[in-house]
């Protein structure tokens, strides 16, 4: 996927899309993170992409299940069994 | 959990509390996270309870070399994988599936690599700065129909918050495949909340 080595141009949009999971786990390199950040800091579509982007993560955060109330009788059951008694 | 040897001390010793304290906790990720690996209810609920049962009767072996939490997850994440087998989905982390699309779709972009129009933006809540109401309910169904590795992975790691190295030991998954397939799930979601240029609906 990244197969630039030579002196970089900027970043362009289409480039920078696919480096925001890697700018965000910080799998960049100085230098990569240096060019990502002057595009993000430049370029107003990108800067609302990136936005949105940790928006639908964070949103991602909560979306859990909540807790069965049958399987809780099933787990204190067990528990009641297996570890009750001692 | 702050003093994890403590709380273990409880659930060894059977005390009540403390397995409610962790079951509210942790029932509704373990619900999600099977959830991603199989489809129906039933599976689901079997998978959750077989998980929480192997973790009473673990508790005694439990060595603590990682944490409760990933304990828990990993056990789930077995259970959950050898049910996907025995159902004949085959869950397999050992080579990628076929799908490198783009993050947005090319025809976004002009033949510079610039955005044709700045993407359209998605509505969110400015209380909360998380997505709308609407939106988020998009985004359980859009989770739910991500490629199956993609969806595992979002799923620990963007809905459970589990770390990189936690998913990349539980699904035995090298971190730059992890990184891909979290990457493209991720792209994949902001794709199906909406279109990026307001002049070509979807």
């Amino acid at each position: 996927m990244r197969l630039w080595r030579r002196r970089r141009p900027p970043l362009v949009c289409r480039e920078f899309v696919e480096l925001v999971t890697d700018y965000l786990e910080e799998r960049l390199t100085d230098a990569e993170r240096a060019r990502f950040e002057a595009h993000l800091a430049e370029c107003d579509g990108c800067a609302g992409y990136f936005e949105d982007m940790r928006r639908v993560i964070a949103t991602a955060g909560t979306v859990s299940a909540p807790p069965d109330p049958h399987t809780y009788e099933v787990l204190m059951r067990a528990v009641r069994d297996l570890r009750g008694e001692d | 959990m702050h003093d994890e040897p403590s709380l273990i001390r409880r659930l060894r010793a059977g005390d009540q509390e403390a397995f409610e304290a962790l079951f509210s906790r942790y029932d509704g990720s373990l619900r999600r996270v099977a959830t991603s690996f199989v489809r129906t209810p039933t599976a689901v609920e079997e998978v959750v309870q077989e998980t929480w049962l192997a973790l009473v009767k673990g508790l005694d072996g439990f060595e603590g070399r990682s944490s409760l939490q990933t304990w828990l997850f990993q056990i789930l994440v077995n259970r959950a994988r050898s049910r996907a087998v025995r159902d004949a989905r085959q869950i397999d982390f050992s080579s990628l599936q076929d799908d490198d699309s783009p993050a947005v779709e090319p025809t976004a972009f002009g033949g510079d690599g610039r955005w044709r129009s700045a993407p359209s933006r998605l509505e969110f809540d400015p209380e909360s700065r998380l997505l709308s109401a609407e939106l988020r309910s998009e985004l359980v169904t859009a989770i739910d129909g991500l490629p199956t590795q993609q969806r595992v992975v979002v799923t620990l790691r963007d809905v459970i918050g589990l770390t990189a190295e936690e998913v990349c030991e539980m699904l035995e998954l090298t971190e730059v495949n992890q990184r891909v397939l979290l990457h493209r799930g991720r792209s994949r979601l902001r794709r199906e909340l909406g279109p990026f240029s307001n002049e070509a609906p979807r």
